[in-house]
């Protein structure tokens, strides 16, 4: 405080607040100083007074900036909850899992806005399947990139490698889309679907594994092979969080202390044994939270999803059929809704969309902090 | 039972470091043998070249002979078949916090496929006993994750751990330099049962440890061995003036 070196204490208090005591040995500070003149400076500085008012306007702004994010928050619910009320009365939670049976092909209908048909399975469907094939492409690959990175990279190569993998979430999205239907499509239609098809219609499979429906003509990969659909879009979602993942992953690694690694390798672990026992078991948790974060982002992903996914409310098994997604959907119909109950319906979906999202990425979150704060997380 | 080490040229670096220099050294089986000396002298680097530590870091370069029992472990063995044998306690206590007590005692076993039970269960006591820590925790070994103990007893879990897969050699690296003086006199009653059955290579700070634990001590000043001798013949009548300097506190 301004205070300690004038010689009356009780003077120069100018905030009001309890002086702080600090033990200042007395020999330290001669009586006789009142009597030696004050320097320029000391001058200066007893004449520049309190700063607590700027002090506490320059607060009250920072705290305005922070409360800005909260009210966005709550701008967003609010304004999807009360516009979604239409549809929420008409069909109420039957608007997530019902459908209509179409009167000429006998098929379900789940959503025919000229008829006011309004169910939102196909595209809670449609998400799901395509974040999980994300996943299932995605995590292996992010999880080998990242030991790669912290475990065996050889140091001249490190910062180019993460560079381009962060580079690749900057990618906007929808050029990702562009790219997925120059390149990634064909190249499923044409090299990668064939033999997928090939090994899921295996008689050998069929017979053995049959009961799961998930072989032959009506199975995992059964219909007709166009490239767009549920498939594509998975690969292009993959392809779009390997980065988060594989950074956040790579972040949660480093984090393992090397006393970790010494210890295991001083027990006479190879270096994948290592890797095994002292990075990923550690790690673990915040491996999860980064693949959950992962998740986050891919359910909420749009374009990219929109241009590859086929565009059609329908549910089939196979990820070779054509399909529609959350984000999609709201992409695509917004603009053409002309009803108002086609409206609501789309931000029905939005909002359970934005439900999902939040709840998933503050599990993610959660879990990467605990690992990274401090010591990992402990068993007990 | 444990093995003689010997020790011939051996020089290390550290990127441009030259941090040990032409080492030369035989370290008698089934003894204690203390290195002393001021911090960055080199003492560490040594164990950690003789169970290839060292070269876990990439900048890392070593050249010379270590012979432990009867292998040259530079040439003879791989690192892995190497740390088998020789065992190592850090600096600071490493448990995995992510394992049981017992599962960390014999995660050494484990890693090398180790699957018995019944005998796991008889060398995690055997170890345990061996770390005076068995009384401590035999009644939790499964339920407790190894980081929730003290650290002293985190040490000692590490030396069982150690100890469970049957080592030749202990390098113990300033094994109490972070523990409280309780801690560190049952490490060093410890390291005085240990040394019948095991050779031990301790390096420590702590002068009075050396002489307690110790038969031979070495001196290691600016990379090099200045001396080594009988640890009565270093703390009385060293014959180099640096050590005598060391000891008597006029520098370090």
């Amino acid at each position: 405080m301004s205070n300690l070196h004038v010689p009356n204490p009780a003077a120069g208090n100018p905030e009001g607040s309890a002086p702080i005591r600090i033990a200042v040995p007395a020999a330290e500070q001669p009586l006789s100083q009142a009597e030696q003149p004050i320097s320029a400076v000391r001058r200066y500085l007893l004449s520049r007074g309190s700063s607590s008012v700027s002090d506490r306007i320059f607060a009250g702004i920072m705290l305005l900036c922070a409360l800005v994010i909260f009210a966005l928050v709550a701008l967003i619910a609010t304004e999807l909850i009360t516009q979604s009320r239409p549809s929420w009365h008409a069909f109420g939670l039957s608007f997530f899992y019902h459908y209509n049976v179409d009167p000429i092909t006998h098929l379900p209908l789940f959503w025919d806005p000229v008829n006011g048909v309004f169910y939102a399975l196909p595209f809670v469907y449609g998400t799901l399947i395509t974040s999980l094939v994300a996943l299932c492409i995605a995590v292996p690959l992010a999880i080998g990139l990242a030991i790669f990175l912290t475990e065996m990279c050889p140091r001249w190569l490190r910062s180019p490698l993460s560079f381009f993998t962060e580079l690749l979430a900057a990618i906007p999205s929808v050029v990702y889309g562009l790219w997925a239907i120059f390149v990634l499509v064909p190249l499923l239609r044409d090299n990668i679907n064939p033999i997928f098809i090939r090994i899921f219609q295996l008689p050998v499979l069929e017979k053995l594994l049959g009961w799961t429906h998930l072989f032959g003509d009506n199975g995992l990969f059964g219909g007709v092979n166009l490239g767009l659909g549920l498939l594509g879009a998975g690969a292009i979602l993959a392809i779009m969080i390997l980065p988060i993942i594989a950074a956040l992953t790579r972040e949660v690694m480093s984090a393992v202390p090397n006393s970790q690694r010494e210890a295991a390798l001083a027990l006479g672990a190879t270096r994948w044994e290592m890797i095994r026992m002292a990075v990923l078991r550690n790690a673990r948790i915040g491996i999860v939270g980064s693949i959950i974060l992962g998740l986050g982002r891919a359910l909420g992903e749009t374009m990219a999803v929109a241009m590859v996914i086929g565009n059609s409310p329908e549910i089939h098994l196979s990820l070779l059929s054509m399909g529609h997604s959350m984000a999609s959907v709201i992409a695509n119909e917004f603009s053409e809704a002309t009803s108002d109950m086609h409206r609501s319906a789309l931000i029905e979906v939005g909002l359970a969309l934005f439900l999902v999202t939040i709840i998933v990425n503050a599990c993610a979150r959660l879990l990467v902090w605990a690992v990274t704060r401090g010591a990992p997380a402990r068993v007990q | 039972m444990g093995v003689a080490i010997e020790v011939k040229a051996l020089n290390a670096w550290y990127g441009a470091t030259h941090t040990l220099q032409d080492i030369e050294l035989n370290i008698p089986a089934n003894h204690a043998t203390a290195l002393i000396g001021p911090s960055g002298c080199g003492k560490s680097t040594f164990v950690r070249c003789l169970n290839r530590m060292h070269e876990t870091n990439p900048i890392a370069r070593v050249t010379g002979t270590v012979r432990i029992g009867d292998l040259d472990i530079y040439n003879d063995i791989s690192p892995v078949e190497i740390r088998r044998r020789v065992g190592m306690v850090f600096q600071r206590p490493n448990p995995f916090p992510t394992m049981s007590i017992y599962d960390n005692v014999c995660s050494g076993l484990k890693l090398n496929g180790y699957r018995n039970r019944r005998e796991l269960d008889e060398i995690v006591e055997r170890s345990l006993r061996s770390a005076a820590l068995w009384d401590e925790v035999k009644d939790d070994l499964k339920k407790k994750s190894g980081a929730s103990l003290s650290g002293g007893q985190q040490q000692r879990m590490c030396i069982a751990r150690a100890l469970a897969v049957d080592p030749e050699v202990l390098l113990m690296d300033e094994p109490a330099s972070a523990l409280d003086p309780v801690s560190t006199s049952k490490i060093e009653d410890l390291i005085f049962q240990l040394k019948s059955q095991y050779t031990i290579v301790i390096v420590t700070h702590n002068m009075q440890q050396a002489a307690r634990v110790a038969e031979k001590t070495g001196f290691f000043l600016n990379g090099r061995l200045v001396e080594f001798d009988s640890t009565h013949k270093i703390f009385t009548n060293p014959s180099d003036k640096r050590t005598e300097d060391y000891i008597t506190g006029r520098f370090g």
